[in-house]
């Protein structure tokens, strides 16, 4: 039998807008995933920590507070440091269209803008993640 | 079947031989954007309208149709737009620009770490400083924000609430200056801590100290500011977080009701400081549901300012507010198509009887509005005023059938959550067990579904999708402005005098931990030596220790 995905929902700077990642955090449950979710406020060490600790097969950021071509690049750079480049990230929020384009070629896997349903993340998750 | 020649003696029997004799269109709801269900006909036979206790006049309790006699014949709603980015320097350009083309009321937003307390070279503030705000470190910055710009005759509106009272401190100081008393200050600082725990999520305190430094202000406003707002409590962001109509109505006068009875605890008298509570709703999509939510929360407030707090000062139960239209509504795709959205957000404002509006700008699903699109939001209110006729006439859908039932059952929903609220021990006790949160969470998690099954249509986004959608132009911004205003906050601690400062943080600390002290005069004075706001917030921190939230989903 398929052995659960694990995700991270993580919320990375001082902004305090989560009904997106909690959204998300309850339609990734719902779909049968294991959900940590960070809660607010999270440092891109914080994120990097509870990824390894929570063995994470994928990182959803959720961000909104235009700070993440500071902050993502921080995380991204945090896993590859501790030997965890395999977690695929993946981010969500007002990302864009350039930054988009940049994230991705920083080693985002996608990038999910307001309007996104739920069930397409769920899908990209089931499709990249290898989990038998 | 009877045919429309037919008597039909009630709604009851129309139902039975017309209506029903036609199948409905399936797949979309007929519910409220909120989930409130709806009949297909309000009639005298299912809504019961007791004129004088449930509507009256405007300016005359309760309040339902409006807080003011004559309303927008008398005066328009203030067109409030709120802008802040970059510098100081940067934001003063901007609001200067505004006074010059006829703006009386100033609106400013801040950036995020000035929003959680920190300074603009905390590390914590990295990326984010100017991004969706103006910095603000001290009072250094608030003289240049306001330079040239004479306080007497502006209202200035500032959204901030866990350092509230630093930036009123700066504001004050900074109208010292220019030989404006504290007491000819008018205008409105957001302060509302309680829908922060349970929302927003500016917090930096836990919510007892919180408390107390709320009060504080209301204090020091009644007794220095009187022309002040010292807080505006706010149900925009419990909506924005994803509540329903009817949670945001609930939770939002709770909050209120939460600050009245700490300020009469507090032995303040009720006449004293309610007259400058103000309000702040959100204007989302459900037109009637939004309207109704409006006149529901007059009634209520001036019901319960009168008759259970004991208010009787007339203008102690008019309750006024400010609204903004919805931004979690604003979609990504084809954003062009959010102008009409926040249209008819906006009239639902209008109609509502608002005092003071907002409208968003259809980019900012995107990024922070373009000038283009801020021009574009400021006219749309100026053809309501102007061209639609909606403002000729007061309260203009009051009367309706389906209005008024709508009003009554937003009122009873209310008053159902006020209850539960209660049994929890309170608004503070509530956010302590997660219950705002949970059923905020709820409540957007079900709309999400509903969308996502296409019960609910949003226009371009799960039908009339565009395959190619042409890219809009958004506003960027310079990333050398964070080092910029990094350099100035680190000067500033260089050239200040240190005593001075130290010896006034100080003085904070020891009023900190003495629960009888208003921190409003150590936090004046130490603006005056310039000690910053992230220090001041730090040394409180030592004091109170910080807010760690359980996360719910």
């Amino acid at each position: 039998m398929a052995r659960k995905i694990r995700v991270v929902i993580a919320k990375p700077g001082l902004d305090g807008h989560d009904r997106g990642a909690k959204i998300i955090a309850r339609a990734l449950r719902d779909a049968g995933m294991e959900v940590i979710y960070t809660g607010l406020h999270q440092t891109p060490e914080q994120i990097v920590e509870t990824a390894i600790q929570e063995d994470a097969d994928a990182v959803g950021i959720s961000i909104l507070s235009g700070a993440h071509m500071t902050l993502v690049p921080r995380i991204l750079e945090g896993l590859k440091e501790n030997g965890a480049e395999d977690v695929l990230i993946v981010v969500g929020g007002t990302i864009p269209d350039d930054d988009a384009v940049e994230l991705k070629k920083l080693g985002v896997a996608e990038v999910f803008t307001p309007g996104a349903p739920t069930t397409e993340i769920v899908e990209f998750l089931r499709g990249k993640v290898p989990v038998s | 079947m009877a045919t429309t020649e037919d008597k039909l003696d009630s709604t009851n029997e129309w139902r039975r031989e017309l209506y029903d004799a036609k199948p409905e269109r399936e797949g979309e709801l007929f519910s409220t954007i909120s989930g409130l269900e709806n009949e297909p006909l309000y009639t005298p036979d299912n809504v019961e309208i007791d004129y004088e206790r449930d509507l009256g006049y405007p300016g005359v309790f309760p309040f339902t149709r409006g807080v003011y006699p004559s309303m927008y014949r008398g005066k328009l709603w203030t067109m409030r737009q709120f802008a802040g980015f970059g510098t100081a320097a940067e934001t003063n350009a901007r609001f200067r620009y505004l006074l010059e083309h006829g703006q009386t009321g100033l609106s400013t937003a801040f950036d995020m770490p000035t929003l959680m307390g920190h300074d603009s070279d905390h590390p914590r503030s990295l990326g984010e400083v100017g991004r969706e705000g103006v910095a603000i470190d001290s009072l250094d910055d608030m003289e240049t924000l306001f330079e040239g710009i004479p306080l007497d005759k502006v209202s200035t509106s500032m959204t901030i609430n866990s350092p509230a009272a630093m930036l009123l401190a700066f504001y004050l100081c900074v109208g010292e200056e220019q030989g404006v008393p504290r007491d000819k200050l008018r205008g409105t600082i957001q302060t509302d801590i309680l829908k922060e725990y349970i929302a927003q999520k500016e917090f930096i305190f836990p919510p007892e100290p919180s408390m107390r430094l709320v009060i504080d202000m209301i204090q020091f406003c009644a007794e220095e500011m009187p022309l002040w707002h010292p807080v505006s409590i706010s149900g925009y962001h419990i909506r924005e977080a994803g509540s329903t109509a009817a949670q945001e109505l609930a939770f939002t006068l709770a909050d209120g009701f939460a600050y009245v009875e700490a300020c009469m605890a507090r032995g303040l008298d009720v006449d004293d400081f309610a007259p400058r509570l103000s309000f702040f709703f959100n204007a989302h999509l459900d037109f009637f549901e939004e309207i109704a939510k409006y006149r529901a929360a007059r009634r209520i407030w001036a019901r319960e300012l009168r008759d259970r707090y004991g208010a009787r000062n007339p203008r102690s139960w008019l309750m006024r507010f400010h609204t903004q239209t919805a931004g979690v509504s604003l979609t990504a795709q084809q954003p062009e198509v959010n102008i009409i959205r926040t249209a008819l957000e906006a009239l639902a404002a209008v109609l509502g009887g608002t005092q003071s509006l907002h409208t968003n700008s259809f980019d900012e699903a995107l990024a922070l509005p373009t000038e283009h699109a801020v021009r574009l939001a400021l006219r749309t209110q100026q053809v309501i005023a102007h061209e639609t006729g909606a403002v000729n006439t007061i309260d203009p859908l009051g009367g309706s059938y389906y209005l008024e039932d709508l009003t009554n059952r937003l009122e009873t929903e209310a008053y159902d959550y006020f209850g539960r609220i209660r049994k929890l021990g309170g608004v503070v006790a509530a956010i302590k067990e997660n219950f705002f949160q949970r059923e905020i969470a709820d409540a957007s998690f079900r709309y999400q579904s509903e969308v996502e099954q296409k019960q609910r249509i949003i226009v371009g986004v799960n039908r009339y999708e565009l395959e190619d959608e042409q890219p809009v132009e958004i506003l960027k911004i310079d990333p050398a402005l964070e080092r910029e205003q990094i350099d100035r906050v680190q000067a500033l601690r260089a050239r200040r005098d240190s005593g001075a400062a130290a010896s006034a943080l100080a003085e904070l600390k020891r009023s900190a931990a003495q629960e009888d002290k208003n921190l409003m005069p150590p936090i004046v004075e130490a603006s005056k030596a310039y000690v910053t706001m992230g220090e001041m917030c730090d040394a409180l921190r030592e004091v109170w220790g910080v807010w760690r939230e359980t996360p719910v989903f």
